[in-house]
């Protein structure tokens, strides 16, 4: 009884009242689930995570999971787990970025050890290739619902430079292939350029 | 001595590739067909599918892969704690500098152009994930003739279910699967 009282109470507590076990112990939690269930690479999990700490714990607010994403594309190597790993750093500290990273690598490292044992056998079962096709379908859904709640908030801002640049950035990436890195840099210099000719008020 | 090896060849797959998994692949090849045949080309494209059908960044997988083909539980740990590592600390720099300057109103500004084009990238992923559910190929080679009537259903069904009912994503996801493939073997 006791637990289920703890379990239901800790999504509305505020990260204050939590003592840092506990903190640890659901940022652990939360990562390692969602880790463990990413499929369809870096992109998904950044949304799985926006989902859980801005909508569900109320741990990170909206605007600040975008800039996270920011430093997470802009840091070499897996996008899922720098990403895990900079929520962490963010929520508490160098432990919280520790306790992270480990729980957002440890699921892929025990699921491959098992395949790599029964390597032929997962390679060539009809029904688990199956399970994972049709499984693309709901990853796809879950992407794009978060698609959406990011372009209303885009559209929310009421500039049009904003959602000009968004809809560029778009067609720049699916038609021009444009590299990632580019596009970062020169969306990062009209923003800069934006709030020095627009003065203070372009800020928030 | 090969454990040292396995660590630095995938410290370095870590700390090169920008652009999240597709830009590890030639890197992982570069280092463990080319370099240090640990594997044979035959064996990586194999890697690389099951890194695909399974969940997880796909250099974790293919680092605990060779890590455990090479050397054992012990080379898995060193080879994927070689390509965590750097990033890591990347990471780490990163956070710290954006939490030290972010009321600045240069920073401010740079970030505020971001968001849109962050947007942007998500969006540009969700459509070639789309593109792969329903007809079962890149964005590059589409043809109408490949659409999958299943999967465009259980899309659709997911997306309401999340927005309208906001049923947990996981659920959606496990659902999906399973419905699907109760549809494709009864028809």
């Amino acid at each position: 009884m006791h637990k289920e009282e703890n379990g239901k109470d800790i999504d509305k507590k505020e990260l204050q009242q939590l003592t840092k076990v506990q903190i640890y112990f659901e940022l652990f939690k939360q990562i390692f689930v969602l880790s463990a269930c990413t499929f369809g690479g870096g992109f998904v999990i950044i949304g799985m995570i926006r989902k859980v700490f801005v909508d569900k714990l109320h741990w990170i607010t909206e605007d600040e999971i975008l800039d996270l994403t920011v430093i997470a594309q802009s840091t070499p190597g897996p996008l899922g787990v720098n990403m895990a790993v900079i929520t962490g750093y963010r929520i508490c500290g160098v432990p919280g970025a520790l306790v992270c990273a480990l729980a957002a690598s440890l699921p892929p490292m025990l699921i491959i050890s098992v395949i790599s044992v029964f390597y032929n056998q997962f390679k060539d079962n009809r029904i688990i290739a199956l399970l994972l096709q049709v499984m693309r379908a709901g990853v796809a859904a879950v992407i794009v619902d978060v698609v959406i709640d990011l372009t209303e908030k885009v559209i929310k801002t009421k500039k049009v430079l904003w959602m000009t640049l968004m809809v560029a950035a778009f067609i720049a990436l699916v038609v021009f292939k444009v590299n990632i890195i580019w596009l970062i840099m020169i969306c990062g210099a009209v923003g800069l350029v934006n709030s020095l000719t627009a003065g203070k008020e372009a800020v928030k | 001595m090969i454990y040292l090896q396995l660590f630095l060849a995938f410290a370095q797959i870590g700390l090169f590739s920008f652009g999240g998994g597709y830009a590890a692949v030639p890197l992982i090849q570069s280092q463990i067909v080319e370099i240090h045949h640990w594997m044979e080309m035959d064996q990586f494209a194999d890697l690389i599918t099951i890194a695909e059908m399974t969940p997880g960044p796909i250099a974790i997988n293919c680092a605990t892969f060779v890590g455990q083909q090479v050397a054992g539980v012990p080379g898995e740990i060193l080879c994927t704690l070689g390509y965590v590592a750097p990033p890591f600390l990347v990471a780490l720099f990163l956070i710290r500098l954006y939490m030290k300057y972010r009321n600045l109103r240069v920073v401010q500004g740079m970030i505020t152009g971001l968001r849109p084009a962050i947007v942007a990238m998500i969006a540009s992923a969700a459509l070639s994930l789309l593109v792969l559910a329903v007809f079962d190929s890149s964005l590059a080679q589409l043809q109408i003739t490949d659409f999958h009537a299943v999967e465009a259903v259980i899309f659709v069904v997911s997306l309401v279910l999340l927005r309208k009912f906001k049923v947990h994503p996981i659920a959606v996801i496990f659902g999906s699967g399973l419905v699907g493939t109760a549809v494709y073997l009864l028809i």
